[in-house]
């Protein structure tokens, strides 16, 4: 049998058309092993949602530089839940301004990271958030 | 374990048979990790299997596939067919990881219900992959899916073994890319059904169509030309635009009647059924034996080996004994 490999989602929402980070973040997560389903620019929610629903996401990773994250984050975690899906932590990276972080943390995102986080700090936290949510399956 | 048990696992099989998605995606996930509890689905589901059509669609990197998948769907959409669409792409042999990138072109199925798309990563066992990739596809015929397209990259001896797993196996090839005929160096062309040549609005596409009739055309003779036998149409599309997309459908479509109707339907089918037998009968003996075996006794082998002390057919003859 093989072993379980994280499936993580890797999503541009909004629409600036920069996805060097998102990239930078989908091969430091593929070099920690992981399996990474890479979306591109410009998805809606609704995109975000329906990928995470058929790949099965262990973990969703969003890319946000537009400013648009306090809007864009209550829309997906809703339409994740509307799936079945509320278990699957969602974490955010992009430009986020250090006072938004509490607020996005208490609409339910389970981690945001700003400018100059270094790759290591992002795959440990999918690491850390697919385990916790396996856990859970096991547990529950 | 509420999902673990065996009600659970019925519950799950009667979900996908009902159309349900979550239920659908997270058993391709158990059925990808080879997770115990997916056998018994798939034992459940086979009797339900048999009905979608498979299209394998293969190729070089660089050729198209993606887009040529997004605007087949599109066409096959318009038909009112329902399609699953499996992209595998390849694990990296250094990390285990993969990036998945096929949604990226395929953004325009977003939204639809009658879609399903699902990455995969090839993880580079041998073997694996192909048995992985036939019961993923499995999960979707039984789901109800019309059509059930595999996209592969045509580079290795897994993919093509992939691509047997279809009825009808597309070969995607384009100019451009160094070398016209690549694919038939590589022989790819014999699992061909239907052949593509992508980008034939670009330099090199007339080109690339001749060398490809040409060497279908050695393959044909050398076969002998019987009259039930399929020859494989050759179609130029510039997927990005949509063009060329309903003469493919067409051809898959006219493919999937003529294994209808000639019995090579049949044989296929039975062809794929003895050659997964045999592959997990050959998994199975040798796990088996490995299991069975002393700790090391392999490792001693292998360096015997190694040593030049004994050869590979006789050291399988004294493992074998040892066991007995």
């Amino acid at each position: 049998m093989d072993e379980r490999k994280i499936r993580v989602l890797v999503a541009k929402p909004g629409l600036d058309g920069h996805d060097r980070g998102a990239k930078v973040i989908a091969r430091a997560l593929r070099d920690a092993g992981m399996d990474v389903i890479y979306t591109g620019l410009r998805q809606t929610p609704e995109m975000i949602a329906e990928a995470a629903l058929q790949e099965d996401a262990d973990v969703v990773g969003l890319s946000i530089l537009s400013g648009a994250h306090l809007a864009l984050a209550p829309r997906i975690l809703e339409l994740l839940r509307a799936n079945g899906q509320g278990d699957v932590p969602v974490l955010i990276g992009g430009i986020l301004p250090d006072e938004d972080v509490p607020a996005l943390k208490a609409m339910g995102i389970a981690g945001a990271f700003g400018p100059g986080t270094s790759t290591e700090t992002v795959v440990a936290a999918v690491r850390e958030a697919a385990q916790k949510k396996w856990s859970r399956e096991r547990g529950g | 374990m509420e999902d673990e048990g065996g009600r659970g696992g019925a519950r799950r099989v009667a979900e996908v048979l009902s159309g349900d998605r979550r239920a659908l995606a997270r058993l391709l996930t158990l059925v990808e990790n080879g997770a115990p509890e997916a056998e018994a689905a798939l034992a459940a589901l086979f009797p339900h299997t048999g009905r979608a059509h498979l299209i394998g669609v293969t190729g070089a990197p660089g050729t198209g596939k993606s887009s040529l998948v997004n605007e087949l769907v599109k066409v096959l959409r318009g038909r009112a067919l329902s399609v699953a669409v499996v992209a595998v792409d390849p694990t990296s042999p250094f990390t285990g990881g993969a990036i998945l990138g096929d949604r990226i072109r395929m953004r325009d199925l977003a939204g639809d219900p009658g879609v399903f798309i699902r990455s995969m990563a090839s993880r580079g066992a041998l073997g694996g992959l192909a048995r992985a990739t036939a019961d993923v596809v499995r999960v979707l015929d039984a789901a109800g899916f019309d059509r059930v397209l595999i996209e592969t990259v045509g580079a290795g001896q897994s993919e093509v073994e992939i691509a047997r797993t279809a009825h009808t196996t597309v070969v995607v090839e384009a100019p451009g890319l160094g070398d016209e005929v690549q694919g038939i160096k590589a022989g790819i062309l014999e699992i061909a059904d239907v052949l593509v040549v992508n980008k034939a609005d670009q330099p090199g596409a007339e080109a690339a169509f001749r060398a490809l009739r040409a060497s279908l055309e050695i393959g044909r003779s050398a076969h002998g030309d019987a009259p039930a036998t399929w020859s494989p149409p050759i179609i130029k599309t510039v997927a990005i635009q949509g063009q060329g997309l309903a003469e493919l459908a067409e051809a898959i479509e006219r493919h999937r009647a003529f294994l209808d109707g000639s019995g090579g339907g049949r044989e296929r089918e039975r062809a794929r059924l003895a050659a997964e037998l045999g592959q997990r009968l050959r998994d199975t003996l040798y796990a088996r034996l490995a299991a069975r075996l002393a700790a090391g006794r392999l490792e001693g082998m292998i360096d015997r080996l190694l040593a030049r002390q004994i050869d590979p057919a006789t050291a399988v003859r004294e493992l074998l004994a040892a066991e007995a």
